[in-house]
């Protein structure tokens, strides 16, 4: 009898929790939702408050956005968050293999800069990367006029050239890299931590070198804590505005900066801007729904342990 | 030989870690003390570098006086406050009431955390979309309810107000998880221990739950505090800053102060100042989750 009660009891908590969890799960996904359908709306039924839910689909704001250099904008945002966080996972693996595991003066001093790095506020980068970038533009281009020989030559331009290394997606790709190095470092530390040395120092003895170590035996057993660090990294370099805004032009712009040309004087273009927010929204959605529990690891790791 | 393994690993070790420093040094050590350099000088948009003046500490003299600096740092403490008590009230709350393991918890965490992938401009302009006084689904529920529509990002209360609720709805998730961790992270004997005493929920939870959580929520505090004093981009997108200075964090305001007034040299002023403040706050971090301290020897 009592048993019985204790079942009902049970699951009556838990029908609480789930119906808990479903209303949360709506205001979650209410807003993103609610983008979705809006993409999918003209301009004049946004506009008419009466037709929240019905209203006839229409295609016209993907097709506009897609005609309007939207691959031009995506091949700009796949190139700096790819190479990114491609660059940030050898960078970050190297740099705290040898934290985690060699010794060297000066190794505490580094570990911690490492950690208090991750504060820099994009906002106080913006400004002299702005100055540098500019100053180098100018640089490079009075060293070409002040050489008679680059001066004249016409092909190759060596002024395309300068352009070339001013680009400011290389300038985005270094940035992102240095803005998610102590956050992968950080991470990487711990999960080395978790890897037994016996395997490296067998390797050593077998006469492998320490870059072989590296590559042959620590890479591969970091494979958990690299793909945690490549979200993040990815996450960030895909979603970052304020830099992209200050760094790019016409040619370089990045998916967010793009999104911001439908904010324009005459209104906003409410339709457009839903389509485009849908489709930047749609990597990181999917990489969450097949990597959540990374996430939730990579989130977790700094404040719980163990 | 034994000294002379000894300096091929340090040689090594400095190998590994030299892509790191290059990257650092390039991309934010050269930067900073750029900026440090720049708040002693003026410098105005479309200036070259070489063409600063050295204006010694005028900016800072001016930066005391200046009352748009010290509004901003109102903003950005209020709000800091204001978000990080309702969604650790919220997250932790939610965390309590969540905590015992349940089927299908899997699906509802990757659920919450979709908030914290989507990019903060499109979060920004989801909930500009939201909150807009004509078209915006929020008005037009509360119509619903016989609420009176309000123009939400145009009143400097109910911007102030629709910032808060936008970092609510996208953070709130990422308290709950790392307090929901934390909690099923509890060591069970400690928890079976006090309830065969006779402890009640409320003592199970504040007296007993809570105090283990501590560190964790020192932690979580600090994490958020350094990312509301980051982030500017959702604000950016929602309100500029408006209506008046209503919503004007210090990130915003130092990118106002470099940008559309066109003022670098003060701008960097500010931002060294914002600078020093994220450094108490990692010091303070530091101090209560050091990643690094597990292993004795760092």
């Amino acid at each position: 009898m009592s048993v019985l009660r204790s079942i009902r009891r049970a699951n009556r908590s838990s029908l609480l929790q789930y119906a808990v969890l479903i209303a949360l799960a709506l205001i979650a996904l209410g807003p993103i939702i609610v983008m979705f359908v809006t993409s999918f709306k003209t301009q004049v039924d946004i506009m008419s408050s009466d037709s929240m839910w019905v209203f006839q689909p229409t295609l016209d704001n993907y097709s506009h956005v897609l005609d309007n250099k939207f691959d031009l904008f995506l091949r700009n945002s796949v190139i700096v968050s790819l190479a990114s966080t491609g660059l940030s996972l050898l960078v970050a693996g190297m740099a705290a293999y040898a934290l985690a595991r060699l010794e060297f003066p000066g190794r505490s001093p580094i570990a911690y800069f490492t950690l208090i790095i991750r504060m820099v506020p994009p906002a106080v980068l913006a400004i002299p990367i702005f100055i540098l970038w500019l100053n180098w533009e100018l640089f490079l281009f009075d060293l070409i006029d002040a050489t008679p020989f680059l001066y004249e030559l016409e092909n190759p331009d060596p002024y395309l050239f300068a352009e070339g290394l001013i680009d400011g997606r290389v300038g985005l790709t270094l940035f992102y890299t240095a803005l998610n190095l102590p956050f992968a470092v950080w991470l990487l530390i711990g999960f080395l931590r978790q890897i037994p040395t016996e395997i490296e120092e067998a390797a050593i003895v077998d006469g492998a070198t320490q870059w072989q170590v590296f590559t042959r035996v620590i890479f591969p057993l970091m494979r958990p804590g690299l793909a945690v660090a490549a979200i993040f990294t990815f996450r960030i370099s895909w979603n970052e505005f304020l830099l992209a805004l200050v760094l790019t032009d016409r040619n370089t712009r990045t998916l967010p900066v793009g999104i911001t040309l439908f904010l324009t004087e005459q209104g906003v273009q409410w339709g457009r801007i839903m389509a485009m927010g849908t489709l930047i929204v749609i990597p990181p959605l999917i990489l969450t729904f097949v990597a959540a529990r990374q996430i939730i690891a990579g989130m977790t790791a700094g404040a719980v342990k163990g | 030989m034994l000294s002379s393994i000894k300096a091929r690993q340090i040689r090594i070790a400095y190998l590994f870690l030299l892509p790191a420093i290059i990257v650092f040094t390039l991309g934010l050590i050269v930067p900073l003390a750029n900026t440090f350099e720049l708040s002693f000088n003026r410098l105005s948009m479309g200036s070259r570098w070489e063409d600063r003046d050295y204006v010694g500490a005028d900016n800072y003299a001016r930066m005391v006086d200046d009352a748009h600096v010290l509004s901003s740092v109102g903003v950005t403490l209020r709000f800091a406050a204001v978000v990080l008590a309702a969604e650790l009230v919220i997250g932790m709350g939610l965390a309590l009431l969540l905590e015992k393991p349940i089927k299908g918890a899997a699906i509802f965490r990757t659920i919450f955390i979709l908030p914290l992938m989507v990019s903060p401009v499109a979060v920004g302009l989801i909930w500009r979309y939201l909150l807009d006084g004509r078209i915006g689904l929020v008005n037009h529920y509360l119509g619903l309810l016989g609420i009176p529509a309000q123009t939400w990002l145009g009143d400097p209360n109910l911007a102030f107000f629709s910032i808060v609720i936008t970092d609510i709805w996208q953070w709130t998730p990422f308290i709950f998880i790392i307090l929901l961790a934390g909690l099923q992270a509890l060591p069970s004997e400690v928890l079976e221990a006090s309830r065969i005493d006779g402890a009640n929920w409320f003592q199970m939870t504040f007296l007993i739950k809570v105090p283990m959580l501590r560190s964790i929520l020192l932690v979580t505090i600090l994490m958020r505090l350094i990312d509301v004093f980051r982030a500017l981009e959702v604000i950016f997108i929602m309100t500029f800053g408006g209506p008046g200075r209503s919503t004007q964090v210090l990130s915003l305001h130092i990118y106002k102060t470099a940008f559309t007034s066109q003022t670098l040299g003060y701008a960097s002023t500010i931002a060294v100042v914002l600078m020093f403040l994220m450094l108490v706050l990692s010091l303070g971090l530091l101090l209560f989750s050091n990643p690094l301290k597990e292993r004795a020897d760092f």
